[in-house]
C-alpha cells in the first residue's frame, strides 16, 4: 500500500511522541485553499457595499469588478470540499440528513443562501438595465444569452431602473451580515472544535473575517490594476489612493486582533503552549513568522504607511501598490495554512510534532490546488466578457 | 399496472427509502438486531494501569477481530509506554506489534516510573464526534456506544479533528472514518469486547453501568477512578484506575 509507504517515511520524521492515528494530516492543501477563497469573496463583497451603503463614490469604479470577483471565487468554493471527500458521492448527504449541531452541515444551506439570495440577486439587479440594452445591439450567441440571463426582463423605464437601485442596496445590506456569516462560519467550524488549542478559540471567526476582509480588498485592487490597462482604460489614482486606504486600515484592524490572540495565549500560558511555541518557532517558523507576519503584514504596512506619509509620485504608488497586494496575498494564504496545517502538525498529546508532505499529483495534491486556485480567473474573464463592468467612457476618463 | 397503481407504488418506494435513509441512532441498532434491546445497557470499560504488561495483544487481537488495516498507522485500539526519568522528562512511544525495537524494552539508569498505558475511543457521553458529524454518520446508540455508519459518512474527517483522544483514522479502503465500536458486534450477542478478553492480566475491565453487581461495577467501587482530559467536558467512559498525570 502505498500510503503505508509513505507514512512510514513520515513516522521516522516524528518528533516526539503523536497518537498512532496522527501520523495522517487529514485536511490537506485542499481545505487551506477552501477558507482562501471564501475569504476572498466575503471581502470583495465588503468593498462592494463601501460603494452601495456606505456611499464611498471614489470606489465606484471597483464596484462592479468587486461583485463579478465575488462571484467567480464563490462559484468554486465547494469544489476543493468536494474533492477532498473520502467518499464525494455521497455529499448530497448533507443537504438530506443534516446534522443540525454540525457547523459543517451548515455549510451548505449558508453558502446557498449567501449564492442566490444576495450575489446572484445583486449582480441580476445591477445589470438588468445594461443586460437588456446590450442584448438589443448585439447579435447571435449574445444576444440571446444577456437576454435569458436578463431572465426576459424588458422594462427600461426610469421607475424600474429606480426600483433596480434601490434592490441593490438593500440587497447590500442584507449582504454584508451574509459575509460575514459566509466566512465567520468558516473560521467557527475551525474555532468550535475544543480538542485542538490551536483552532480552538473565539477570536477565530473574527480573524477570519478580518483577514478575508484583507485578501478580498487586496484582490480586487490587483485585478482593477491588472485589467484596467489590458482593456486600454487608464487607473483612475482616486479610486486606487482610496480602496489602498480601506486596505491599509484593514489590515491595522487584521494585525491587531492577531496580535491580542498571540498575546493572550502566551500571557495565559495553557497546557499546550509548550507545543505551540515548538510548533511556531520550526515548522512554522517560514510560513507563520517570516510569510505571515513579515512579508504579509508588517512590510505592506510599512509601505502603505510610508505611501501615504512621504506621498510619492503617481506611477511610483501605483508599483509599491501592486506589491503590497500581492504581498498580501501571499500573507492571507499563508495565514490560512498556518490555521488548517499547523493546526495538525502536533499531536493532541500535546508531546510531538508531525510532518505535512504535500503530495504534487494526487487528487489532494498541489497541482489540484492550483487549478483549484486559478480557475476563479477563467470564471471571471467569461463574466467580464459577458458582463463588462466599466462602460468605453469611463475607461478612457480614468 | 395501470398509471394510478404506478403512481401509488412509486411514492410508496419513494417514501419508504427516504424513511430508510433518516432513520435515527436508535433505529439503526433495532433494525439489525432484532433480539438485543440497547436501552436495557449501558457500558463502560475499566482500565487498571498497575496491570498492564504492555504484550500488546489487546492491539493485535482488536486488528484481526475488526478488520483493521495492519499496518502500524490504523489503531482502533493501542497500548503507550510511558518512561519517567529522574529529571522528571517523559518519553512516549506506541507498543510495537512486530517489536523490532529493542530501545522499547531497554530500562534506564535514571528512570524514575514507567508503565503502560491502553488507549481506545473513551466512547464520550458527550462526544465531539457525535456534534461535528454533518451528516448524522457517527451517532450514539441507547446502550452509550458512538458508531459510525460506514454507508453513511462521507469522509469529510471532522470527526477525526474534533476527537481529543486521536482514536479515529481514515480507513483506506473504505475512505471512511472507523473507530473503537467497544466490539459492538459481539455486545449484542452478549459477549465482551475482543481486547478485554484476550488480556491475560485482567488489565481491561467491561460491563454495564447500569448493574452494580457487574465487573466493571466492582471495579469502579475499589479504585480511585480517572478518565482522560477531563477538563474537556467529554466524560469518557472508559476509566482509568492507577493512571499518573503525567499521562494525556
Amino acid at each position: 500500500m502505498e500510503a503505508a509507504h509513505n507514512f512510514k517515511e513520515l513516522s521516522q520524521q516524528v518528533i516526539g511522541f503523536i497518537y498512532p492515528n496522527e501520523i495522517e494530516i487529514h485536511w490537506s492543501i485542499l481545505i487551506v485553499v477552501y477558507p482562501y477563497i471564501t475569504g476572498l469573496v466575503a471581502g470583495a463583497f465588503i468593498l462592494a457595499s463601501l460603494v452601495k451603503v456606505f456611499n464611498v463614490k471614489e470606489l465606484q469604479p471597483t464596484y462592479r469588478l468587486a461583485l463579478l470577483t465575488a462571484l467567480a471565487f464563490l462559484l468554486i468554493a465547494p469544489l476543493p470540499l468536494q474533492l477532498h471527500l473520502g467518499r464525494p458521492e455521497r455529499s448530497y448527504e448533507m443537504f438530506m440528513t443534516p446534522n443540525p449541531a454540525s457547523a459543517m452541515a451548515m455549510f451548505g444551506f449558508v453558502y446557498l443562501w449567501y449564492l442566490m439570495v444576495v450575489l446572484l440577486l445583486e449582480i441580476w439587479f445591477e445589470y438588468r438595465r445594461d443586460m437588456i440594452v446590450w442584448a438589443g445591439e448585439s447579435t447571435g450567441l449574445k444576444k440571446w444569452t444577456l437576454k435569458i440571463l436578463s431572465l426576459f426582463s424588458t422594462d427600461i423605464s426610469e421607475k424600474a431602473v429606480a426600483f433596480d437601485k434601490k434592490t441593490v442596496k438593500v440587497i447590500t445590506i442584507i449582504g454584508i451580515p451574509s459575509a460575514f456569516l459566509l466566512h465567520g462560519y468558516v473560521g467557527f467550524i475551525f474555532g468550535s472544535v475544543k480538542a485542538n488549542p490551536w483552532w480552538s478559540s473565539v477570536m477565530m471567526p473574527v480573524v477570519f473575517l478580518f483577514s478575508a476582509i484583507v485578501s478580498g480588498i487586496a484582490i480586487v485592487m490587483l485585478l482593477y490594476m491588472i485589467i484596467i490597462p489590458l482593456r486600454g482604460g487608464k487607473i483612475d489614482m482616486k479610486c486606487l489612493d482610496k480602496t489602498a486606504s480601506f486596505l491599509f486600515y484593514a489590515v491595522i484592524v487584521d494585525f491587531s486582533i492577531e496580535a491580542l490572540d498571540f498575546i493572550h495565549r502566551l500571557y495565559e500560558s495553557e497546557e499546550s503552549i509548550k507545543i505551540l511555541s515548538q510548533l511556531v518557532s520550526t515548522k512554522l517558523f517560514m510560513s507563520l513568522v517570516i510569510l505571515q507576519i513579515l512579508l504579509g503584514m508588517i512590510l505592506p504596512l510599512v509601505v502603505m504607511a510610508s505611501i501615504k506619509i512621504l506621498k510619492f509620485q503617481e506611477d511610483l504608488r501605483k508599483l509599491l501598490y501592486f506589491v503590497c497586494a500581492l504581498l498580501i496575498q501571499l500573507g492571507i494564504f499563508s495565514t490560512r495554512w498556518n490555521v488548517v496545517i499547523g493546526g495538525q502538525l502536533f499531536s493532541k498529546s500535546f508531546r510531538g510534532l508531525t510532518t505535512y508532505k504535500m503530495e504534487l499529483m494526487g487528487i489532494e495534491g498541489l497541482l489540484v490546488a492550483l487549478v483549484v486556485l486559478i480557475l476563479p480567473f477563467f470564471i471571471l474573464a467569461v463574466l467580464l466578457k459577458l458582463l463588462p463592468p466599466w462602460k468605453k467612457e469611463e475607461l478612457a476618463e480614468g | 399496472m395501470n398509471r394510478r397503481e404506478f403512481l401509488k407504488k412509486g411514492c410508496l418506494l419513494a417514501s419508504s427509502s427516504l424513511l430508510a435513509g433518516g432513520l435515527s441512532g436508535d433505529g439503526w441498532t433495532k433494525t439489525i438486531f432484532k433480539d438485543y434491546d440497547p436501552a436495557k445497557h449501558f457500558y463502560g470499560m475499566g482500565i487498571d494501569i498497575n496491570k498492564c504488561i504492555g504484550c500488546g495483544r489487546c492491539m493485535q487481537a482488536c486488528k484481526t477481530e475488526n478488520d483493521v488495516p495492519a499496518e502500524p498507522y490504523f489503531f482502533r485500539t493501542w497500548v503507550e509506554r510511558y518512561l519517567i526519568r529522574t529529571d522528571k522528562s517523559v518519553t512516549v512511544r506506541t507498543i510495537s506489534l512486530t517489536r523490532d525495537d529493542p530501545a522499547e524494552f531497554s530500562v534506564e539508569k535514571e528512570m524514575l516510573r514507567s508503565f503502560f498505558v491502553p488507549k481506545l475511543c473513551n466512547q464520550c457521553d458527550h462526544p465531539p464526534c457525535v456534534q461535528v458529524c454533518p451528516v448524522i454518520a457517527t451517532f450514539k446508540t441507547p446502550d452509550g456506544v458512538t458508531l459510525v455508519d460506514e454507508k453513511r459518512c462521507i469522509g469529510c474527517r471532522y470527526c477525526i479533528q474534533a476527537c481529543p483522544y486521536g482514536a479515529r483514522y481514515l480507513h483506506p479502503v473504505t475512505r471512511v472514518a472507523d473507530k473503537c465500536t467497544f466490539c459492538y458486534h459481539r455486545l449484542v450477542k452478549g459477549l465482551l469486547p475482543v481486547c478485554v478478553e484476550v488480556c491475560p492480566k485482567q488489565a481491561r475491565l467491561f460491563g454495564d453501568m447500569k448493574s452494580f453487581a457487574s465487573p466493571l461495577g466492582r471495579f469502579t467501587r475499589i479504585h480511585k477512578m480517572h478518565v482522560l482530559k477531563p477538563s474537556l467536558n467529554t466524560d469518557p467512559k472508559v476509566y482509568y484506575a492507577n493512571l499518573d498525570g503525567e499521562v494525556n
